[in-house]
């Protein structure tokens, strides 16, 4: 296990009076891919968010050791942390390119945001074909690029992936992973996972965790999570 | 003919300040999703600022500039103030803020400069241009400062960082967060941006209707049929429904027996229930295409 860049400890979230998450420990590693398994309203999406600072919390959570407690998402975001919601955040009365320059808002360098929206349309090419095309036009699998391609135009050191392949057929999902192993690989971008199709995550990831209602169940590499008995009986379906 | 485009002529003339204002409240409307009743107030208060400045002795074009900037300033304060901090609260407490707002700036301007009426100079003259009277070169000019203003205004929120960056904070505030804007800082920008028209149209209009705290509250009424008429979520919506307001209401009090002057207003009412009923989402509000 590399050096941690992400890191919660004691991590508990609240919606008002509800407790949500119930003291979570993660780590994503420096370049690594940790993914987030667990059932329908486990408390995943709730776990992304917490790192978001969307949601209150308690506990600790610092990104290259520095503690982000009390900041604002705007600030979390200029950190370097992106995050592709569920449902993907796409803004849909703007076009395409408007999305990826909205995505690169927090950044000044003129000239590298031209270079960037290139190399993005280099990894999405139906994006480049659609450049002109207002977002809500475009079909599902394509908004789920666009919001990867938007995260992108951070320059993201962490991004926060909350079920990219919800609601997309199962050959978009294969590209999708394509990529995002691709991101991680040649840009050095250490992602946190959540996703449904715990398979293709655990492929994906070096580290997983599995959470019930709030709670870590299980913690460890990805390949024994994925050799584990239960894990493969209740998530991966064989 | 000639009597027709003349009143066609002069209601754009009106209608472009009408839509002014209906940009105004599209604008706080997109940023906090209620509607500003104060608007008109607010634009009166500021053309009392800019008569002050007169008063005082400036020039037509520092008060002008003067009142504008005063105005986007309080329109900054007014959203940290008094609506930042119900931002989560119900519809009704909007309501009763922006109708609390509307009455302490109406009489807090007749406190201060009294209700008569008073009249406000103009920088283009009064003559008349076609001799019928029906168009003077105060609508000429009124007509060239405000289209003016909504071009820029158009080539700000199109063309440049920070009008993406609040179309962003409109459209999808959390999304617009995640990728770093200050969404907060975008709607008091908003807010200091209508004030601000609203001050031009205030400025702009008051050689017409004349001076004083009451002065806008017509005018209002026009802005939100204008705002209506192009769908609540449309800012070229608006600016096409004020001139559309301001042209029908001029033809309708021509042509139209019994209307005359004193049931124009009523022609404002008329076509907001009337967009309401046939077209609630306005002619062009959120004609988006979506795919499920």
């Amino acid at each position: 296990m590399p050096a941690a860049l992400l890191e919660t400890v004691g991590l508990c979230a609240f919606y008002g009076a509800t407790q949500v998450l119930f003291g979570l420990d993660l780590k994503v590693g420096e370049g690594g891919v940790t993914t987030l398994l667990g059932a329908n309203g486990a408390g995943k999406t709730t776990a992304l968010r917490a790192v978001s600072g969307m949601v209150q919390t308690t506990g600790d959570i610092r990104f290259c050791g520095q503690s982000l407690a009390g900041w604002a998402t705007e600030d979390i975001v200029r950190l370097g942390i992106a995050h592709v919601p569920q449902g993907r955040g796409t803004f849909v009365s703007q076009t395409v390119e408007e999305n990826l320059k909205i995505g690169a808002m927090s950044r000044r360098d003129r000239a590298a945001i031209s270079s960037d929206i290139e190399r993005v349309y280099g990894y999405f090419p139906r994006l480049k074909e659609r450049r002109k095309q207002q977002a809500g036009t475009l079909s599902g699998g394509e908004q789920q690029m666009l919001a990867l391609a938007r995260a992108l135009m951070l320059r993201p050191k962490l991004m926060l992936l909350d079920e990219p392949s919800f609601g997309l057929a199962p050959l978009v999902v294969r590209d999708l992973f394509e990529i995002l192993r691709t991101l991680n690989r040649a840009e050095n971008v250490s992602m946190l996972l959540v996703e449904q199709n715990a398979s293709l995550a655990l492929d994906l990831a070096d580290r997983a965790y599995l959470i019930e209602t709030g709670r870590l169940v299980m913690t460890g590499a990805a390949q024994d999570l994925r050799n584990d008995e239960n894990v493969r009986r209740a998530y991966l379906g064989y | 003919m000639d009597l027709f485009l003349h009143q066609a002529l002069a209601g754009l003339a009106t209608g472009s300040i009408y839509a002014c204002l209906a940009l105004a409240i599209v604008m706080i409307y997109a940023a906090i999703n209620h509607l500003n009743f104060a608007q008109g107030e607010m634009a009166m208060f500021s053309t009392f600022i800019a008569w002050q400045l007169m008063q005082w002795g400036a020039p037509y074009l520092l008060a002008f500039v003067g009142a504008a900037a005063f105005s986007f300033v309080a329109g900054i304060a007014v959203e940290r103030v008094l609506f930042r901090p119900i931002h989560k609260a119900p519809v009704l407490s909007h309501i009763v803020l922006f109708i609390a707002l509307f009455a302490i700036l109406n009489s807090l301007a007749g406190f201060i400069w009294d209700y008569n009426v008073k009249s406000f100079p103009t920088p283009f003259g009064s003559r008349s241009l076609f001799g019928n009277g029906l168009v003077s070169s105060h609508d000429a000019g009124m007509m060239g400062v405000a289209f003016t203003m909504l071009v820029l205004l158009y080539v700000f929120f199109r063309h440049t960082r920070i009008g993406l960056a609040m179309r962003a904070a409109a459209a999808n505030p959390e999304s617009a967060r995640l990728a770093g804007v200050r969404v907060g800082r975008m709607i008091s920008l908003g807010w200091g941006m209508a004030a601000a028209i609203g001050a031009v149209a205030g400025i702009m209009i008051a050689p017409v209707v004349f001076l004083d705290p009451n002065m806008m509250t017509s005018i209002l009424v026009y802005g939100f049929a204008g705002a209506v008429v192009g769908g609540l979520t449309s800012p070229g919506g608006a600016v096409f429904g004020g001139l559309a307001v301001g042209i029908i209401e001029n033809l309708a009090g021509t042509y139209i027996p019994y209307v005359g002057r004193e049931l124009r207003l009523t022609i404002a009412l008329f076509i907001i229930v009337a967009v309401l009923t046939a077209k609630p989402s306005g002619l062009f509000g959120r004609a988006i295409v979506t795919r499920v």
